[in-house]
């Protein structure tokens, strides 16, 4: 029982690593990016190919993939998604789901439609036991490092100067324009960073949610759960949104299988309709 | 300018908003051209009509209502399912059937329109999409009604009216397709004509004004709500019925995707939309599949791009020109 | 003197400010009625509160001696109560024969009818006509509303208001943002609304308010600073310290 909690919270730290970058993102622009997943899934290509083609050890492929998904998330930011803030959420979902298509097919056309699999080094592999739970040695060392992330950006949101022109432009960002703050620039790094993450959580995630060109679509739905409960305007509110659903998720795969994801799409449902701006979102009028 | 005149004035400006244009009776015309002048595409021709039928229903909500959807696959999939179990189980009666797919899926659509009567966009888009997974995983679960991942198979249907049997080239399944469209369009263009239609205008239009000019948001957004539900259903019961097989790729997220891309190039806001997008996604789909069958995928994500980055100006400006010009050859014939 | 419209107790509060202060408030039938007050006094708030658009945190509103304290926005409109907005909420897509059409068939209950044409129904058309003339939205009765010029989408939204044959009207800053010259043409037609309506008139131009109203209530911080006939309210030591003094420099 314990040991599903356990699963279940780790599953919940990937999810926030790879959902909060599209939080911010949301909150930030009003902008529904759903091809979120797709950086997600670059990164997990990118550890793979620096495995297997460069040779690189697991723990230096994990900042290869954050770096090169950031890389992208600034590049793009820059040349396609920008023309999209001014337009209707309709036509940014339309544009995202053209994103994520492309990204499937074209994952499928350059790296094939198998599952793919990373060498994990010998020290996290195996589980241990601790006082009668098995305790996965890699699903311990996401949850540390995972957390780690979530209290790092958590101060870093609050706390810094960065953060603070970040909050006052999510709250309303005509506001912190007339107050000078660099809204646009911001948001591309904030777009780049978020990416990154994305892709490092895609990199982390191989070994648990799998890794092939359907990815991007497959967890969509996930993201966008830990958004829309979670709420946009805290770091806090998709991170007990994300470790609610990993647990969910992790507890209903494994006491009734044959319901697969049912629980957690209906739990959603019930959740958007009983509180429409979020779990964790401060009320508004 | 007295009293009198600006009343007919008034009673012209309401009539001109449902005149039948001659373009649309052209088209019209076309579509039963298409089965003289296309007797081997016939299949697709059905495929055309039943995913013109399903654009309209979302144009009733999208279009029409302002309501954003990311699942209305759901009530596709609910009405393909209803209808092929009720071929199997009870009835071969083809128009039995779409009556009880209509109505499962409109009832459906009744139940869950109280999940999109509050929220944001983004919410209403989730809430869509995930009552759409649900079914998905439902029809997926409960296999041994829907047949699972192997699809619900051994539909046999009945003759249409009890004359015209299905035959293997689609003669009659493109008939059928494209007159229970035609019937179900006429009802929603009368539909969109009418004081009700108005008020949803009103409503997506401007939703506090609506209700500052008397209008009952909810009770309206529930009534097209439902009614697009059971046009959607009746477009999965079609599917159904014409190929004899209904398959959990019905229910799919890119099924829904993909009609959002229909109404997208065609025009929400005016019907007709939906049937030209239907037409051009289908068209496109043929050529991307005739030379890159496998990553057709990538090439409609490609188009959606491009498309929302500014080519629907290009394909709206064209179609308006089109419209136009045959609007004019149809002036110069005496009325 | 016979009421249409009445507040007791009325508050409302957003978070910690409060935008309406234990209002009492009455509207006599048939009264040429003005609300004034400082921008941010919350004239707008009480406006929302009466039609349903916002809900009070406490208090209760009567209209025509009815309690509509929990009566829906519709039902109110349904009920004779009607307004316009201070910033135009216009059907932007429609014209304004459809517009006013739009509501005039939701005041002869055909909101719910699938199947008739719109220009079938001679009643409809009728009071859609006279809508029309009487604000003289014949000459751009078939333009899109949204590329009218904005002095005409202010005469829309009084004449959208008025379409639905309220017999409480509530204007909200009708005027605001009109040119000088468009400005006595709107309120020419604010004047010659028929009398046994009665006006609830928003406004901050003084001349205007004094040439409409037989009563002026003033509203400050949320709360009524003072109410009378416009000479007692213009006399009133209080407002002009508080109001009409800033206005009678600016
Ligand atoms: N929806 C709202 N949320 C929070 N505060 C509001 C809201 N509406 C109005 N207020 C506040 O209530 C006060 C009164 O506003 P308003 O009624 O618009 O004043 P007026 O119309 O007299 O200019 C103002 O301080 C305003 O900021
Ligand atoms: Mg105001």
């Amino acid at each position: 029982m314990l040991t599903i909690l356990f699963d279940g919270v780790a599953y919940g730290m990937i999810l926030f690593v790879l959902a909060c970058g599209l939080s911010v993102t949301m909150g930030l622009m009003n902008f529904i990016n759903l091809a979120h997943g797709a950086f997600a899934m670059f990164g997990g290509y990118v550890t793979v190919l620096a495995m297997q083609r460069l040779g690189l050890p697991f723990l230096w492929a994990l900042p290869a993939a954050f770096l090169v998904a950031a890389a992208a998330g600034l590049v793009l930011e820059r040349l396609v998604y920008r023309p999209m803030y001014a337009k209707s959420h309709l036509d940014q979902v339309m544009f995202s789901i053209g994103l994520v298509f492309m990204a499937v097919a074209g994952a499928d056309y350059l790296m094939g439609s198998s599952q793919q699999f990373v060498q994990l080094p010998a020290w996290l592999s195996g589980r241990f036991d601790l006082a009668g739970i098995g305790v996965g040695r890699y699903r311990l060392f996401i949850i540390l490092l995972c957390g780690a992330l979530a209290f790092a950006m958590q101060w870093g949101f609050t706390r810094t100067r960065f953060g603070s022109r970040l909050r006052a432009a999510v709250d309303d960002a005509r506001v912190a324009r007339g107050l000078g703050i660099p809204v646009n620039r911001l948001f591309a790094l904030t777009f780049a960073f978020g990416s990154g993450l994305a892709g490092l959580g895609g990199a982390l995630g191989i070994e648990l949610m799998g890794l092939d060109p359907t990815f991007s679509l497959k967890f969509m739905i996930y993201f966008l759960i830990v958004v829309t409960v979670g709420g946009t305007s805290t770091i806090s509110g998709p991170f007990f949104a994300a470790m609610l659903l990993g647990v969910a998720d992790v507890a209903g795969k494994y006491l009734v299988p044959q319901l697969g994801a049912f629980i957690i799409y209906a739990l959603m449902v019930v959740l958007l309709i009983t509180r429409p701006h979020g779990l964790f979102a401060r009320g508004r009028a | 300018m007295s009293e009198g005149s600006i009343e007919a004035r008034v009673q012209r400006s309401l009539y001109a908003a449902r005149r039948w244009h001659p373009a649309e009776i052209m088209f019209w015309l076309l579509a039963v051209a298409a089965f003289f002048l296309l007797p081997r595409q016939l299949l697709i021709l059905n495929e055309i009509a039943i995913l013109g039928l399903f654009a309209v229903s979302l144009d009733l909500i999208l279009g029409y209502a302002g309501i954003v959807s990311l699942g209305h696959a759901a009530f596709f999939g609910f009405g393909a399912y209803a209808a092929g179990l009720f071929a199997k189980h009870a009835s071969a009666d083809p128009l039995a059937g779409l009556a009880v797919g209509m109505g499962a899926a409109g009832l459906l659509g009744l139940l869950t329109s109280p999940l999109i009567l509050r929220g944001s966009d983004l919410t209403r888009l989730m809430v869509t999409l995930g009552v759409a997974l649900i079914l998905g995983e439902l029809a997926n679960s409960l296999g041994w009604l829907t047949g699972g991942a192997d699809g619900l198979q051994g539909i046999m249907m009945g003759s249409v009216l009890g004359l015209f049997e299905f035959d293997i080239f689609g003669k009659v399944a493109y008939l059928y397709s494209l007159a229970v469209l035609f019937v179900l369009f006429v009802l929603a263009r009368r539909i969109v004509g009418s004081p009700f239609g108005l008020s949803l205008r009103a409503i997506r239009d401007n939703p506090l004004r609506a209700s500052a000019s008397g209008v009952p948001l909810h009770w309206r957004l529930v009534a097209v709500y439902t009614l697009a539900a059971a046009y959607a259903g009746a477009a999965g019961a079609l599917l159904a019925q014409t190929t004899q097989f209904v398959s959990l790729d019905v229910l799919a997220f890119h099924r829904s995707a993909d009609l959002m891309l229909v109404l997208i190039i065609g025009g929400a806001g005016y019907l007709y939309g939906g049937l030209i997008g239907a037409v051009a996604f289908k068209l496109l789909q043929d050529v991307i599949a005739s030379f890159t069958p496998q990553y057709w995928m990538f090439w409609i994500g490609l188009f959606l791009v491009l498309f929302v980055l500014g080519g629907r100006e290009l394909i709206h400006g064209g179609i308006k020109a089109v419209v136009g010009r045959v609007a004019r050859l149809g002036r110069r014939s005496p009325t | 003197m016979s009421v249409a419209l009445q507040t007791f107790d009325l508050c409302k509060s957003f978070g910690g400010i409060t935008a309406t202060d234990h209002v009492d408030f009455t509207l006599a039938k048939g009264a040429r009625h003005a609300l004034i007050g400082p921008n941010g006094a919350g004239k707008t708030t009480f406006v929302n509160l009466l039609t349903g658009v916002l809900r009070p945190s406490s208090g209760r509103v009567e209209l025509k001696g009815e309690d509509i304290t929990a009566v829906s926005r519709e039902a109110r409109v349904g009920r004779g109560l009607a307004r316009t907005f201070q910033i135009n909420q216009l059907f932007g897509t429609m014209t304004p024969v459809e517009m006013i059409a739009l509501v005039t068939s939701e005041r002869l209950g055909r909101g719910r009818q699938l199947l008739r044409a719109l220009d079938r129904d001679a009643e409809l058309v009728a009071e859609t006509a006279e809508i029309l003339a009487r604000f003289r939205l014949d000459d751009i009765m078939d333009e899109r509303i949204a590329t009218l010029p904005y002095g005409k989408q202010r005469q829309i939204e009084i004449a959208a208001a008025f379409a639905a044959k309220p017999s409480v009207l509530l204007l909200d800053e009708p005027a605001a943002g009109v040119p000088e010259a468009e400005r006595r043409e709107l309120m020419a037609m604010v004047a010659g609304l028929p009398e046994d309506v009665s006006v609830l008139l928003i406004e901050h131009d003084m001349d205007l308010v004094f040439r409409f109203a037989t009563r002026i209530t003033v509203l400050v911080n949320g709360h009524v600073l003072a109410e009378g006939d416009p000479d007692e309210v213009a006399r009133d030591p209080a407002v002009r310290a508080a109001y009409l003094g800033e206005h009678a420099h600016g």
